[in-house]
């Protein structure tokens, strides 16, 4: 077997804070596999960004302390403070595509300065001249007519989807192996959003790059992702291959995250999930999501281990044996 | 391509507010005249130490419009010359305090940690020693002349920028687009300098204008308690603290300084406001 591109192995990750020591990541187990598309879903604030910051080292500081392992390609990121290493990984090998993309792009530079930068860092040219043309025809890919009259505006006279492609260019255009998408265009309406989740999947296939999406939108995941890891409150509660997560949801959260969904057809609302994501300063022991489980009992207090289902699917629950055999009304 | 800037979004904001607009005349008309004092002034040998005995302390009229001094110099010729001073010597004081301000103020908002708490608390430091007595303790130490009065208005007027760009830095640091450019693996000197910066230039440049005024007034102030610029060198507080002796009998020695040194500040001040509004920061 191949060894993954990257593999997270027990990323644990600590602030902090006035309050007291804030145990956000608590042992994260993740693994990507070249050309392939991961999708990690979770409620807000379950750790999910904060993950894929710290692949790209964004976590730095005083009050962090980030423990476990990162594998990138056979190195290891935690702690690695080689300049040489990191100028390789960002931008070339690992680049990312943020929720907002008006937000990525300076205000105050021009979309031609902000890519031909971007395409020169890459190291493959060295003009400017050069990186324009490269700009120009990237932009064409991307199903913009006039690139010059693009390349020549702020991004503020952008309009969302504009900006959206000018990104998503932007994070390919190196032809990174591994492009993290945090919540891409969820700052936008559902059609661009829409769009972008196509051109996403048409350039990362038509690249072989494997692709890391963060989002909370489950049909954002049916439709782009072939694995999928379901967090809660900073741990991976289950994995599996899309299909076999939709069809047999193994981890109550994941089940409850399902109901959540609201349904075009029939009259039932969708159910919520009662009450908040736990406090990470107080977090509850053993598996979080027993506060908020209603199959929870006395057992969930103790810390569960990934158990495997078989088919690539594992899940962290007492229950994986019988889960399905359970339902609440 | 060259764009007309009358027909810009930019000049219509600032347009939009008819004190912009005076403000601008103000300072325009100001500099044009501190610039070609030589030219537009009717006695520029007046600028000096001459004497006229003839034409001593003699009231406004048709040949001396704001009256003479003392000494028959005449006093409109002094005033422009004294905005020649009073525009020079903001000039210089923004042109050091603002470049340490800026740089100081975007090393510690960037680094954080302890380089922002050493930075930051000297700078906290000099902000709780009230200013204008720094500035006189500087001056009493230090020769009365021109360029001292500079540098001692300089050193009480660069904390207040390391403050306004150290918060500007802190808030534009954690904006998406600084996170992207980490990502794509630009340097700390990159960021600072072509993500960060540009984007406070805006700021800068109002407050600098709205700091124009200020500097002169602070100046102004040294220069009444006589710390300032030294005789003959003609400057607008000098000549209203001289004045003031003989007021009010002769009170066009005091006034017509006092109303230059409120017009050239309130120019400034207007003109501040209308780049606000067009620069669209928030101050």
């Amino acid at each position: 077997m191949p060894s993954p591109l990257l593999q997270m192995r027990g990323l644990h990750l600590k602030f902090d804070l006035f309050e007291g020591r804030s145990h956000v990541l608590n042992g994260v187990d993740l693994s990507i596999k070249k050309g392939e598309r991961v999708a990690i879903v979770g409620e807000s604030g379950c750790g999910k960004s904060t993950a894929i910051r710290a692949i790209l080292g964004l976590l730095r500081g005083r009050n962090v302390h980030l423990s476990g392992s990162i594998l990138f390609g056979g190195n290891e990121l935690i702690d690695n403070k080689s300049r040489k290493l990191w100028g390789d990984i960002r931008g070339r090998r690992i680049s990312m595509i943020f929720q907002d993309p008006t937000a990525a792009l300076n205000p105050v530079f021009t979309v031609k300065d902000q890519m031909t930068n971007v395409i020169i860092r890459g190291g493959k040219v060295r003009s400017r001249k050069a990186a324009l043309n490269i700009a120009r025809d990237a932009l064409k890919r991307v199903a913009i007519a006039d690139p010059d009259r693009i390349l020549n505006t702020y991004p503020f006279q952008l309009s969302g989807g504009l900006a959206q492609r000018v990104m998503i260019t932007m994070a390919l255009i190196n032809r990174p192996e591994l492009v993290l998408a945090d919540e891409p265009g969820s700052a936008l309406d559902v059609t661009v959003q829409e769009q972008t989740l196509h051109l996403m999947s048409d350039l990362t296939q038509e690249d072989g790059a494997a692709v890391l999406i963060i989002t909370h939108n489950l049909g954002v995941v049916r439709e782009f992702a072939q694995r999928v890891y379901v967090m809660y409150a900073g741990s991976i509660v289950e994995e599996a291959g899309v299909e076999e997560l939709f069809n047999n949801p193994a981890h109550p959260y994941t089940r409850a995250l399902i109901d959540a969904v609201p349904k075009l057809t029939g009259g039932d609302l969708p159910k919520t999930i009662e009450g908040v994501v736990p406090d990470y300063t107080n977090p509850p022991t053993g598996c979080r999501f027993h506060t908020r489980c209603s199959f929870a009992q006395d057992a969930c207090r103790e810390d569960q281990h990934m158990t495997d289902l078989g088919h690539g699917h594992r899940v962290a629950c007492v229950l994986h044996n019988n889960i399905n055999r359970l339902s609440v009304k | 391509m060259p764009t007309n800037f009358f027909k810009t979004r930019n000049w219509y904001r600032f347009s939009r507010n008819p004190l912009s607009i005076t403000g601008a005349v103000i300072v325009i008309v100001v500099v044009f005249l501190a610039v070609f004092a030589p030219y537009v002034t009717p006695y520029p040998d007046h600028s000096g130490a001459a004497l006229d005995f003839a034409n001593m302390n003699n009231p406004p009229d048709s040949k001396n419009f704001f009256g003479t001094d003392g000494m028959g110099r005449d006093v409109f010729t002094r005033v422009i010359y004294g905005y020649r001073v009073s525009l020079l010597l903001g000039i210089v004081v923004l042109s050091l305090a603002v470049p340490i301000g800026v740089g100081l103020g975007l090393i510690a908002g960037y680094y954080g940690g302890r380089v922002e708490i050493v930075l930051m608390r000297i700078t906290d430091v000099f902000l709780a020693i009230p200013a204008l007595v720094l500035a006189m303790a500087i001056m009493g130490f230090l020769e009365p002349t021109l360029i001292n009065a500079m540098l001692a208005v300089s050193v009480m007027w660069w904390p207040w920028t390391t403050r306004l760009v150290y918060n500007l830095t802190r808030s534009i640091k954690t904006e998406d687009y600084v996170v992207a450019s980490k990502v794509v693996g630009a340097s700390d000197s990159h960021i600072i300098l072509f993500e960060i910066l540009p984007n406070c230039l805006p700021t800068i440049l109002t407050k600098m204008t709205l700091d124009m005024g200020f500097v002169i007034l602070v100046a102004a102030s040294l220069s009444f308690l006589g710390l300032g610029v030294q005789p003959p060198t003609p400057d607008l507080a000098s000549m209203v603290a001289d004045g003031s002796q003989y007021l009010p009998d002769q009170w066009w020695l005091s006034v017509f300084p006092g109303i230059a040194i409120l017009i050239v500040v309130l120019g400034f001040n207007l003109l501040g406001d209308g780049l606000r509004d067009m620069l669209d920061v928030e101050m």
